[in-house]
């Protein structure tokens, strides 16, 4: 009773789960199953930033994602999912997707991608946003090197993604230049106005973001406005960095003058809910306060801007957005470290005597391990069968998959409803969902084998613009020999 | 809940006052004794032994009942001598008592009940201090709650937060962002079934003001400001609807930032221009917005005269003050404190600002104003403070010990090129650091104190005080 008097009607911040996009980049694994839905040490990708807004104390969730994910979802949470269904072939941007729920959104929302998989105290994050007032707080980490090897990939990674080049100040907590190398041409252009405001400026290349973002209100009415913007984090984050430091946000205002400027669709004071007077309260008590960001030149705290983007860079921690295969591959190694609470082996999973589990390994619910069976540093999805004399090494296979006896699978991703059969020997593959390797059969470094029946050679493979359908024809052909 | 509860800051130190009376006649008679060649007799040292022992026993139940919940109980009679001082004892704020377990624990009980996190001490303290809570910045308060704060309203949340990492400060800055913030909880408050506005919001209000305690504890400003609003909220009458109710307290708070700080600050500035000269060298300490504005105000008004800009580590406040006042357009000199008694003899004036002004004329302002205006004694140049009548406050203290702020402790940590000697200085365990926020002036280093009242002496306070009480 008492509880229910203390709550409040009045909310801060609403949380908003991204679980729509493709997967584009890991499409050997997303074109069965969709992201959200991919097995991370046995749990959906979608339960890990689920859990982290759980944990800290949200009650409701807004997860905009398609049909399709929303029939096979079911998570486990006591939290409130409000489950916002987008056309799948629609192809809608971040930032479309936001705009299509903005009737829902009342106050400031923290917007999360579904495939954050972080232990970061997020009120770092949110503090930032607390107590500058910001328009814009967003979580950033050092990048981790990535030391598994992955299916189908010769030698190591190339840094083929463009780098993202982020500019704060000497804090480190004022986001002050956001560009990704994409966008460049061949030099870095900084305005002359950031540099004046701000002369140091410390540049950062090897940072991950997190996508994870706390926006005001008025950012979210703004898009409603501006149809042009589609991405959050393309256009939409760069665009408020930038507009920090654009000359109409932070020029004198008198009252005639934002009257003006409002009329405009431009984003300019970002003004809540709370009425013009009351703004003027809190600009005063700023005022009488003797507190800057700053030092060094004549101007006030915050150098009078209104727009105030805030970077909370992650030194030590896990943090990982599981969009390439890689990072999945990472993902599945480190988080269940961090995250699983329960035991590792579940209770429901019949494990033969003479079989050896090592101790980093997970096991599914209702799994059946033969035995002479040893399985080290992998996971095993739910109601999967393992046969007698398999040894599974650093490999991921996902639910009710079949692996009969002698097999030798290492370092591979084996799908949903795959069957191994006997005596096949893995190493760095992909097979694909619901696939079928034959008997003795031996598959090497070759890259995915999706979407073919090695015997068979029933190439269904050409999924058209399949990464490695190269590697998938050299692949047949080791295999047929 | 206990009625008594709450931010009342009016402990009397009266009781160890009267002690001190009774061992200092005392000692009268024995020094008197002794003048006079009379040796003491056996049965007069043991007397004077029993008394002793005596009055030790009776200060041990003073905080005895002190700490209790039920505050009234009067000292037990001892002996015919202690009949005297049978009197009341009035409880010690919680927030300077955190050596004592008793207490803490009764506060962690208090904001488990009003679920608030207790926010813990960090680092070891110097020994004299150790009944002051230090606190680090790095842990906030919010770390301990849930993300979306459901239990406090959003905008004390903020606020708390803006006070804890120092984006709000100076007791002015303070109180009207507090009010601020009041008039947004007023704004989204509703009133339960069953309930009346007048009581329930106050009650609302208690878990809010124990949060931002907790955060940062609350100025002489805020605490008045508190009270004032809760007076204002008891006395909302119960026929007239919500939404004029609401409507009334937001004017309320309105009209008392205008009275008490706007206009406040435009009649000190007016009784400040007549005490600035041409040719004046004002010193001035520190970062006081009400001595920014009078300066700024009498410049404009085409007095002719320079600033001495004192300033002293950790908190630089100095800097603020030095580039408000120069993109006025005065002209200024930059010192840091070390370096005052060498500025002295230039100047003809200092303007200090105060946090507040106690019950016994002494002025509680940043640390370090006590010595400027020692220094200042010692050169005869008159100290001026400046302070507005609604920081005036009925508690009493002679020393900057009893009743302070201990601020975190790691802004005394310099870097410098890359290297930070400090940096483990909780491994050294016979190394304490101490960042005291403020300090106590007495009144007879203070010349005049500009209240929005008029131009007053120091102990004219009380004075204010009971003409105020008696209005209210």
């Amino acid at each position: 009773m008492l509880l229910l008097i203390l709550m409040l009607s009045v909310m801060e911040l609403q949380a908003v789960v991204m679980a729509a996009g493709g997967g584009s980049r890991m499409m050997d694994l997303t074109y069965s199953m969709p992201k959200p839905l991919l097995p991370v040490g046995n749990k959906p990708l979608i339960w890990y930033p689920l859990n982290l807004l759980e944990k800290i104390g949200f009650e409701e969730v807004i997860v905009i994602t398609t049909k399709e994910v929303h029939k096979q979802m079911n998570i486990d949470t006591k939290m409130k999912l409000e489950m916002v269904c987008i056309q799948e072939d629609a192809d809608m941007g971040t930032a479309n997707a936001l705009r299509h729920i903005q009737q829902k959104i009342k106050t400031d929302i923290l917007v999360v991608s579904c495939d954050l998989i972080t232990d970061v105290a997020l009120h770092e994050v949110v503090d930032l946003f607390r107590a500058h007032d910001a328009t814009l707080s967003m979580l950033m980490s050092k990048t981790h090197e990535f030391t598994e090897t992955v299916p189908g990939q010769k030698g190591k990674k190339k840094t083929g993604e463009q780098r993202d080049f982020v500019g704060v100040d000497s804090s480190g907590k004022r986001l002050l230049f956001m560009a990704n190398e994409a966008d460049l041409d061949e030099e870095l252009v900084i305005k002359k106005s950031i540099m004046r405001k701000h002369p140091r400026m410390h540049i950062k290349t090897g940072l991950v973001d997190a996508h994870l973002y706390c926006l005001k209100k008025s950012v979210v009415d703004f898009l409603a406005d501006n149809k042009s913007i589609t991405s959050i984090r393309g256009e939409l984050i760069p665009y408020l960095v930038r507009k920090q430091f654009s000359a109409s946000t932070n020029s004198q205002k008198t009252k005639d003058d934002s009257e003006k400027n409002q009329k405009k669709t431009d984003l300019k004071t970002p003004d809540i809910h709370i009425s013009s007077k009351d703004e003027d309260l809190l600009d005063l008590a700023r005022e009488k306060s003797c507190w800057n960001d700053h030092r060094g030149d004549m101007s006030d705290a915050y150098h009078g801007g209104k727009l105030r983007c805030y970077v909370h860079i992650m030194e030590d921690g896990m943090c990982y957005r599981v969009n390439t295969l890689a990072a999945y591959i990472e993902a599945n190694r480190l988080a269940p470290k961090v995250f699983s609470e329960e035991f590792p082996i579940h209770p429901t999973a019949e494990i033969s005597e003479q079989s050896m589990v090592g101790a980093d390994s997970i096991i599914g619910a209702a799994c059946h391990v033969s035995e002479k069976s040893s399985i080290k540093r992998s996971t095993i999805g739910a109601s999967s069968c393992i046969k007698e004399k398999v040894k599974i090494t650093n490999s991921i296979i996902m639910n009710g998959v079949t692996i009969e006896e002698g097999c030798n699978i290492q370092g591979s991703v084996i799908c949903n409803q795959a069957v191994i059969s006997r005596g096949a020997d893995i190493k760095y593959c992909l097979v694909g969902s619901g696939q079928c390797i034959e008997a003795e059969g031996s598959c090497f470094t070759m890259g995915p084998l999706i979407n073919c029946n090695i015997p068979f050679l029933l190439s269904v493979a050409g999924c058209p613009g399949e990464a490695g359908s190269y590697q998938l024809h050299k692949a047949l052909e080791a295999a047929v020999n | 809940m206990a009625g008594t509860e709450g931010i009342t800051q009016q402990e009397l130190n009266n009781s160890t006052g009267e002690t001190r009376d009774e061992t200092d006649s005392r000692k009268n008679d024995y020094l008197q004794s002794k003048v006079e060649g009379k040796a003491l007799s056996k049965e007069e040292k043991l007397k004077l032994r029993k008394e002793k022992k005596q009055q030790k026993k009776n200060k041990k139940d003073d905080k005895g009942p002190a700490k209790e919940e039920k505050a009234k109980k009067p000292v037990p009679v001892m002996d015919g001598q202690q009949a005297q001082q049978q009197r009341v004892v009035k409880r010690l704020p919680e927030h300077i008592q955190a050596d004592d377990p008793a207490v803490l624990k009764k506060v962690a009980k208090k904001l488990e009940r009003q679920q608030i996190p207790l926010r813990s001490d960090y680092g070891s303290k110097v020994s004299l201090f150790s009944h002051l809570h230090q606190y680090s910045r790095k842990a906030p308060l919010t770390q301990q709650m849930s993300i979306p704060s459901t239990v406090i309203h959003p905008s004390i949340v903020h606020l708390g937060l803006q006070y804890s990492q120092g984006i709000i400060a100076g007791s002015n800055s303070r109180c009207i962002a507090l009010l601020h913030a009041f008039k947004q909880v007023i704004r989204d408050y509703a009133t339960p079934r069953n309930e009346e506005l007048s009581r329930d919001l106050v009650n609302k209000l208690k878990p809010y003001i124990s949060f931002l305690n907790q955060c940062r504890p609350l100025s002489a400003s805020m605490g008045n400001a508190i009270k004032y609003i809760k007076k204002e909220i008891s006395n909302v009458s119960s026929n007239i609807k919500e939404e004029e109710a609401k409507t009334t307290l937001q004017n309320c708070i309105d009209k008392y930032i205008e009275e008490k700080i706007h206009l406040a600050a435009k009649a000190i500035s007016k009784s400040a221009f007549e005490k600035i000269s041409d040719g004046d060298v004002i010193l001035v300490y520190g970062c006081s917005s009400l001595v920014n504005y009078i300066l700024c105000d009498a410049f404009e008004r085409g007095r002719k005269f320079r600033v001495i800009v004192v300033d002293s580590r950790p908190r630089l406040e100095g800097r603020e003050t030095l580039r408000r006042l120069v993109k006025k357009g005065l002209s200024c000199t930059y010192v840091l404190i070390t370096a005052v008694s060498y500025m002295l003899p230039e100047v003809s004036k200092v303007f200090l600002g105060a946090h507040a002004l106690l019950a016994n004329g002494y002025v509680m302002s940043r640390v370090g104003a006590s010595q400027i205006a020692l220094v200042a004694k010692a050169y005869n140049v008159p100290v001026l403070v400046c302070c507005e009548t609604y920081k005036f406050c009925e508690r009493v203290q002679t020393d900057s010990f009893v009743s302070n702020e201990l601020d975190d402790p790691d802004d005394l940590i310099v870097t410098r090129k890359g290297k930070t000697e400090l940096q483990n200085w909780q491994d050294i365990p016979s190394l304490r650091l101490l960042n005291l926020v403020y300090d106590v002036t007495p009144p007879d280093f203070v010349d005049l104190v500009i209240t929005d009242l008029g131009m007053i002496p120091c102990t004219s306070v009380p004075v204010v005080l009971r003409v105020k009480n008696v209005d209210q």
